[in-house]
């Protein structure tokens, strides 16, 4: 088995005395596809924080390349290939498409005080990063992020992650605001960055979004792992439902059939 | 399912594929939209607006002439210079309310070294810069910090520099306003005049066409924008958005110094009350020409224009015989339409 990139070993963390994650253990491979599961306050986003180096573990290690290491800062989580798209924040909207990808790593040209932007090569290093994502729609690299399709700015953002060195890419809810369309813009960008052998940790509370770009799942309950399984081991009915709460969703159901469920409940 | 509710935030296009037609038609629209959308054009189509219509009006009353001229320009490029670091600051989220009291601090310092105590010119001229960067310095270190609004911690420090400045000269010279000529060299620089052309133009000429470079085509312009368009994107960027904001708030309190320099030993005379003016007119030139009050958008070739703006309508006010007190209303009224038209721009530059 090849070493993961990741790993997270038996990570804990709490905030004055509140356990947000406990004993949570994973990892992710080089061309992989993690979907992490649960629901709001399940610990997902405290998981991410210490993935992308924002938050440190109480207790636990983080292993990048197999060996433990002490991520200080999400700079410093960038620099050893983990990088985090986030949907809302990822692009500047009044800003070209050039601009926004080379953002705080401008290509220049010419020495000494007339050292400048090389806004040519920008446009080009843009348009083919977008290009390597499938995005053949954005020819005018001097067009405005904000008038681009909500896929198209996700991909602006991941093609950006990719070209400044990217390994694992660590994806919160790129879906949630998005369309039926842009949504499956953003998991065929997914699949596609799995086959250049990037691995991938897809936040969200789609199960049908998860299942279709998964590799591996884990489900988050409470701070602690409450399953975790590969693709293979579970038919899609088993994986959505237990995803989606299932079970939990059935209960309810009986349990408003045989009217036990009063008023005071319902909104649960 | 949530994702539906939510999908008008992120997409505009659900419809099926759009195609050949559709993108004619987006191509079409997006060389009109280049047109009309360029930050600055508004700052141009004012500036010529007030221009014919004072030339139509006050033409023959002198606003042509070259007297004229050099009047409208002069006025337009002190107010230029100070608005050029005040639309880079804007431009990064930012505002700057001190620059008023910074101009007539500036001066006072210059009076009382030249004037009160009779040294050289270029030790006051040091002296005001010093006091422009401490003020600069504590604006910056201020907002960063406290992260508090600009808007209020300037407002403080506007308070705070007008009076240190008043206590300051009516402690050592016992009045606010005091004569001060410079000579040689520093007079050259600051009040040097061919014709009636002041060499403020010169100087808002260099000032705007390096801000311009350095905006359009250096890193550190690309990282101006990127902060003023949102703070936490450019941070997470890897933008030191700190250094930029103090960096700007130090060009801020530098270019009124440099104003203040300049009006004083133009007219020989410094004023604690110098410039206090600027604080609005500046912001004016900035939304007149194209800036976003939001921050992130933006041209200074708009700002130039939105001081020349200024420049025409107080002169052409000026040669109409009205009253000095209709070029605030003009003003005003441009602002007003200003800021209507900017927000449709930025909708329309955005393909909504």
């Amino acid at each position: 088995m090849a070493t993961p990139i990741v790993e997270l070993r038996g990570i804990s963390k709490h905030f004055q005395g509140v356990q947000a994650v406990n004993d949570l253990s994973l990892s992710v491979e080089a061309g992989q596809v993690l979907c992490l599961l649960g629901e709001n306050g399940a610990g997902k986003s405290t998981v991410i924080k210490i993935l992308t180096g924002v938050e440190r573990p109480s207790s636990g290690d983080v292993l990048i390349d197999g060996e433990v290491s002490h991520l200080v800062s999400p700079r410093h989580a960038r620099e050893r290939g983990i990088a985090t798209v986030y949907q809302e924040i990822g692009t500047l909207p009044l800003m070209s498409v050039a601009r926004n990808f080379v953002l705080a790593a401008e290509p220049t040209k010419g020495r000494g005080p007339f050292r400048r932007l090389d806004i040519e090569e920008a446009g080009r290093i843009a348009l083919a990063g977008l290009r390597e994502l499938g995005i053949s729609r954005v020819h005018d690299a001097g067009q405005l992020v904000g008038t681009l399709s909500g896929g198209e700015r996700q991909a602006l953002a991941i093609a950006r992650a990719l070209h400044f060195g990217a390994r694992v890419l660590v994806l919160d809810e790129p879906t949630a605001a998005l369309g039926v369309r842009e949504s499956a813009t953003v998991l065929k960008l997914i699949h596609t960055v799995r086959q250049r052998g990037v691995a991938v940790v897809f936040i969200t509370h789609n199960a049908y979004h998860a299942y279709s770009v998964g590799d591996h799942f884990v489900v988050m309950r409470r701070g602690e792992m409450s399953a975790s399984f590969d693709k293979a081991d579970k038919p899609i009915g088993e994986v959505i439902e237990l995803m989606a709460g299932g079970a939990e969703l059935r209960s309810l159901l009986s349990a408003a059939e045989a009217g036990v469920m009063g008023p005071a409940t319902a909104g649960v | 399912m949530t994702n539906t509710q939510s999908a008008a935030a992120g997409s505009s296009s659900e419809a099926p594929a759009n195609t050949k037609s559709d993108d004619g038609a987006t191509r079409r629209r997006s060389v009109f939209a280049g047109l009309i959308t360029r930050p600055e054009t508004g700052g141009i189509l004012s500036a010529l607006a007030v221009f014919l219509f004072f030339a139509v009006l006050a033409g023959k009353s002198g606003f042509l002439s070259p007297l004229g001229t050099a009047y409208w320009l002069d006025t337009a490029a002190d107010l230029g210079i100070m608005a050029i670091p005040i639309a880079m600051l804007m431009i990064a989220g930012e505002f700057d309310l001190s620059v008023g009291s910074m101009v007539g601090a500036a001066s006072i310092i210059v009076g009382i070294c030249t004037g009160y105590f009779g040294l050289d010119p270029w030790i006051g001229v040091g002296f005001a810069f010093l006091a422009a960067v401490a003020v600069g310095l504590l604006n910056g270190f201020l907002v960063v910090r406290t992260k508090l609004p600009s808007f209020i911690v300037t407002l403080s420090t506007m308070f705070m520099v007008t009076g240190g400045a008043l206590g300051i000269s009516i402690g050592i010279t016992g009045s606010s306003s005091i004569s001060a000529v410079a000579t040689g060299s520093a007079n050259f620089v600051f009040a040097a005049k061919w014709y009636e052309f002041n060499i403020a133009l010169v100087h808002w000429i260099i000032i705007a066409g390096v801000a311009i470079w350095v905006m359009q085509r250096t890193p550190f312009g690309n990282w101006i924008y990127a902060t003023g368009g949102s703070l936490d994107t450019a941070r997470l960027a890897g933008v030191p958005t700190n250094r930029v904001k103090m960096i700007l708030f130090l060009c801020t309190s530098i270019g009124a110094a440099f104003v203040g320099v300049m009006e004083t030993y133009t007219f020989q005379n410094a004023s604690v009350t110098l410039g206090a003016q600027y604080v609005f007119s500046g912001i004016a030139a900035c939304v007149i020409g194209g800036l976003l009050l939001t921050g992130g958008y933006g041209s200074l070739l708009g700002t130039v224009f939105g001081a020349m703006t200024y420049g025409i309508v107080s002169m052409g006010v000026f040669f109409l015989g009205w009253n000095s007190e209709l070029t605030d209303l003009f003003i005003g009224l441009l602002l007003l339409l200003a800021v209507l038209a900017n927000a449709r721009l930025r909708q329309f530059a955005m393909g909504r």
